[in-house]
């Protein structure tokens, strides 16, 4: 006699410690393999595009630092970046250097905070301790630079706003070397465990095609061994040149997109150190006009944010305000293609799929 | 309970002054290890010590709260212990932004808690609506949902802020077992 069984409808969140903020996904799951998935999303929702269209450009900056808000800087330098090109704006040398400096670091911390909350999700606890303290470096230099630990409002069109304190550059230094060193030790804690890799290896598994069908960006898209990456193939402020290297998996399953994490902070600390040897002296900010006036036209700008292409959209009518400004988030439209992997998964491996793609709720909601 | 010491004479040992008893009963009472305090004010000296708030991070005020709980500013030491159950927990942090959507759920977050329970609203979006008080979904503050003991400002609150805060919640607490009104 066949035992009856009925499908179990789940919620997991809003109000999870797994979902990286507010993310609910309704699950159905027969047993325990997951037969439907839905997240729903905007439970962060706070109008930032609609607050925007009521701003002035600079003051639009501190909004777009609470979208992904493990990558501040790298939104900043989205916003200012497309008003610098849309208004066809010089940018000093110095404050060039200082824009990738501080969007590699910033790619570094967030890429760390993933590193230890994924293997939290996984259940080790240690990992989130090690890398905090690492991040806590990143940040206190930050610190020194802007005054601020998380929402920075660093950038503004036309340079930063702020040069480096006394003996800033040689802590950065510092703290490049020291973090080669903690890598290796982060590799030998969690790369080769066993455990770890029996939850990783295989699952969440997706291919280029598919992943470049849902719009996909960033370490997902790279994942699957696919060679795109906006610093390279659309070099933007000066990327162009510095020497590093595009990391890319094989398989698309969260071990590849685990590795593509710790790697890129590897590379980071490559483009990092080359900026903070290359810094030229002078000053950070260029000449800019005291009230920025987009002139009327749609224009596009994008750059490879933390987690894939984030994308500024403004629609100017000249005025000191957009029209309308658009976000391409990328957490957002990665997100789209969780439904697919999750279905036929067991219910335990929702939270690494979950995990491994790599939300911020700030961004995915805006 | 306060320690008092006896500055005339420095050599005196140091004894609390326990209310309605004279000095000489009370330096008595100390020297052989005794103390004396309502039930109600050894609770709240237990509860105080072990709050174990709600991981409720909704926004960017939660990656400020993750960072107080590891291991650079280690909130274990105060007997913090983050649990992801409502059902665990005693206080909760609400760290970020309330949008209309999240309300109902931050409510029965706080129905589900068991009594006794605090509430700490840390970030000016929790506090008042923060940069975002013009945004058609965002809600003005987590005390238009749930009664909010502690207020700390900043956006976001500095770890040692929130360290600050929680300690004065615990002052609070203590104060309260005490029959004082704290507001
Ligand atoms: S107070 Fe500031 S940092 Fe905190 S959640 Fe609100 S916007 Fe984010």
């Amino acid at each position: 006699m066949a035992i009856r069984t009925e499908e179990l409808l789940m919620n997991i969140g809003p109000q999870h410690p797994s979902t990286h903020g507010v993310l609910r996904v309704v699950v159905k799951v027969d047993g325990e393999i997951i037969v439907d998935a839905e997240p729903v999303v905007g439970y962060l929702h706070r109008g930032t595009e609609k607050l925007a269209e009521d701003l002035q450009y600079t003051q639009i900056i501190p909004y777009t630092d609470r979208l992904d808000y493990l990558a501040s800087m790298i939104n900043n330098h989205a916003i200012v970046g497309a008003v610098e090109k849309a208004m066809d704006l010089e940018v000093p040398e110095r404050a060039e250097h200082l824009r990738v400096i501080v969007a590699e670091l910033q790619r570094i911390a967030s890429h760390l905070v993933f590193f230890g909350t994924y293997l939290l999700d996984l259940g080790a606890m240690s990992p989130f301790l090690y890398v905090f303290a690492e991040r806590e470096k990143i940040i206190d230099l930050f610190n020194r630079l802007c005054g601020a630990r998380l929402t920075f409002n660093y950038m503004r069109v036309g340079g930063v706003k702020w040069d480096t304190p006394e003996g800033w550059v040689e802590e950065a230094k510092q703290f490049v070397q020291h973090l080669k060193k903690q890598m290796d030790m982060y590799h030998e804690l969690v790369t080769g465990n066993e455990i770890f890799l029996n939850r990783v290896k295989g699952i969440g598994k997706f291919d280029t095609e598919t992943a470049i069908n849902f719009a996909m960006s960033g370490i997902n898209l790279r994942s699957t061994g696919f060679n795109w990456d906006l610093r390279k193939n659309k070099p933007y402020s000066i990327y162009d040149r510095f020497d590093f290297d595009v990391v890319v998996g094989e398989n698309g399953d969260c071990y590849d997109r685990y590795m593509c994490h710790l790697k890129e902070i590897e590379q980071s600390l490559r483009i990092v150190e080359q900026a903070l040897d290359q810094i030229p002296e002078g000053p950070v900010m260029g000449k800019v006009p005291k009230i920025l006036r987009v002139p009327a036209g749609e224009y596009y700008s994008a750059v490879e944010g933390a987690r894939g292409e984030l994308g500024v959209y403004i629609v100017s009518e000249g005025k000191d305000k957009p029209y309308r400004l658009k976000f391409r988030r990328p957490s957002f439209v990665n997100l789209q293609l969780l439904p697919k992997l999750l279905v036929g998964q067991s219910m335990s491996n929702l939270i690494a799929i979950l995990g491994a793609v790599d939300i911020v709720l700030g961004e995915v909601d805006a | 309970m306060e320690v008092t010491k006896n500055t005339a004479n420095p050599q005196e040992p140091a004894y609390v002054q326990f209310e309605g008893f004279s000095k000489e009963e009370s330096q008595e009472l100390s020297k052989a290890g005794v103390l004396i305090g309502t039930l109600e004010q050894v609770k709240a000296w237990a509860r105080s010590n072990s709050l174990w708030p709600l991981t409720f991070a909704t926004a960017c005020c939660g990656i400020e709260m993750m960072g107080t709980g590891a291991a650079h500013y280690d909130l274990d030491r105060f007997g913090i212990i983050f649990r992801a159950s409502p059902r665990q927990a005693d206080c909760i942090i609400i760290a970020g932004t309330i949008t209309k959507k999240m309300a109902p759920i931050l409510k029965r977050l706080y129905d589900q808690m068991p009594e006794p329970k605090w509430v700490v609203a840390m970030g000016s979006c929790a506090t008042a609506g923060g940069p975002y008080v013009r945004a058609y979904s965002v809600v003005k503050g987590a005390d238009q949902i749930i009664p909010v003991d502690v207020y700390i400002p900043g956006c976001p609150p500095s770890p040692p802020a929130l360290i600050y805060g929680l300690n004065k919640l615990q002052e609070k607490i203590r104060l309260e077992a005490k029959g004082k009104k704290v507001r």
